[in-house]
């Protein structure tokens, strides 16, 4: 009776599926990039943001067509509602890796500094950006659940990291513009982590119809 | 008028000769709110709205079972039906203005119930077509015949007949199903409005109207009521798959 709606929701699922592909291969690249101070791969990730972008209006497109055509009611209005909240927390998540690409480039020049707390946050954050983009796939409510309680350990991080930072400008001013900068791309690392968040508590509205706090 | 409740109806069972059309309702239908009542052709939401005024009594083999109150009076019992259908009105699918003019149609009913004085009908009919929103289009030809009016003029000129009545409640099944778009938005503009004065309850084959203007949306199958609750809660999460199934299109 409705196979061209059920055709259009699952379009729009695989369109969602490929952009969480996409922001996940901005992550990883924005850390190799920060790790191994490679400047063409920062580059490359800046310029990839377009193709996020882009990605963020095709969905936005599909979503508004659905609402027009099928005015949606129930678990449909719940897919529709919840994919384009999602794609505004996916395509920030895209900016910040732009943003952390951006920071690689001018560490360049500066003393090399090392933190493994800012090292363990990228692991976590892209951890957490996975695991959610795979909640939402797999329709995992429990995966979902498990993403939102590993936003704790991001930002205990954050804080490690903060006063690592401090302690580094206080022992050596000449690594203060260095911590200065690996102190943003933890921030970004941090508001990667809540942009997960976010994404696994619409997965859980999505398939439950139930907000988690 | 203690309860927030115009109606409440407990274990009501209706039987048309031996088929069981109406199972074991259990429902409260709030005061001065817009209730819809949805759910597929056949499943017994017109024959549950017509109990509330008792026009299933008019069907023969008809047999009701169960309590309906309206303000805690059961209205199976020892009543005046005359008085019953004055307090609760009904707006049909199809328009059906008497055979008159615009103002004989609207003074109908008050002078049947005894209204005599001129000052008091025209007051009256001036009233009910402002409260339905039809006055000014109308009131340069009262005097017209009613039949000379669009469908959905007609429709609220219907609407205008039933508020002359000076209800409590109105029943509206499918009323805006005959109509274009234009006159689909005045007739639900019109119900957002009347629900301060009024009760509503409206049968709607009409998933998004259900949504557009009601406050609780009620869902029979089969003779009985599956789901009811807030509308943006059977809208956005209903709780039972039948519900979900039905308003998504899935069977229906």
């Amino acid at each position: 009776m409705r196979s061209r709606y059920d055709e259009e929701l699952k379009n729009l699922h695989g369109a969602l599926i490929d952009m969480g592909a996409m922001i996940e291969s901005a992550i990883s690249g924005a850390i190799t990039a920060l790790e191994n101070r490679d400047i063409q791969k920062a580059k490359d990730i800046i310029a990839y943001d377009e193709d996020i972008d882009a990605q963020e209006r095709l969905i936005e497109e599909m979503c508004m067509k659905l609402l027009l055509r099928q005015q949606p009611v129930a678990r449909d209005l719940r897919k529709i509602s919840t994919a384009f909240k999602l794609i505004t927390d996916m395509e920030r998540i895209g900016d910040h890796a732009a943003d952390i690409s951006e920071l690689a480039i001018m560490l360049r020049d500066l003393p090399q500094m090392n933190s493994n707390s800012l090292r363990e946050m990228a692991v976590q954050t892209s951890s957490m950006l996975i695991s959610s983009v795979e909640a939402y796939v797999e329709q995992d409510e429990e995966k979902a659940r498990a993403v939102i309680r590993q936003d704790d350990v991001v930002d205990d991080l954050f804080v490690t990291v903060k006063s690592e930072m401090i302690e580094a400008i206080r022992q050596n001013s000449d690594f203060s513009e260095a911590a200065a900068d690996l102190l943003m791309a933890a921030k970004y690392f941090e508001r990667i982590g809540d942009h997960a968040t976010n994404i696994a508590e619409w997965t859980v509205y999505a398939f439950t119809g139930r907000h988690e706090d | 008028m203690n309860s927030p409740n115009a109606f409440e109806v407990r274990g009501m069972n209706l039987h048309y000769g031996s088929f069981h059309a109406l199972k074991n309702i259990h429902l409260d239908i709030p005061r001065n709110q817009i209730t819809a009542l949805i759910g597929p052709s056949g499943c017994g939401k017109s024959t549950f709205l017509r109990s509330l005024n008792r026009m299933n009594d008019l069907v023969e083999g008809c047999r009701i079972d169960g309590d309906i109150r309206m303000d805690g009076e059961d209205i199976y019992g020892k009543i005046d039906v005359n008085h019953l259908r004055k307090r609760v009105g009904m707006v049909f699918q199809k328009p059906n203005p008497f055979p008159m003019s615009i103002y004989d149609n609207v003074a109908y009913g008050p002078r049947t119930h005894g209204v005599k004085s001129k000052a008091q009908l025209d007051a009256l009919v001036e009233k009910s077509l402002k409260d339905a929103a039809i006055w000014d289009e109308v009131k340069d030809r009262l005097k017209k015949s009613a039949l000379g009016l669009s469908g959905g003029q007609q429709q609220r000129l219907c609407i205008a007949r039933a508020l002359a009545a000076q209800p409590e409640t109105i029943l509206m099944d499918e009323p805006t199903s005959a109509l274009d778009p234009i006159s689909t938005s005045h007739i639900e503009e019109l119900a957002l409005t009347l629900k301060d004065q009024y009760t509503i309850i409206i049968v709607t084959h009409n998933m998004q109207q259900a949504a557009r203007i009601s406050d609780r949306t009620v869902f029979f199958l089969l003779g009985e009521v599956i789901e009811s609750g807030e509308t943006e809660q059977i809208f956005s999460s209903p709780a039972d798959k039948r519900t979900e199934d039905y308003i998504t299109g899935r069977f229906g």
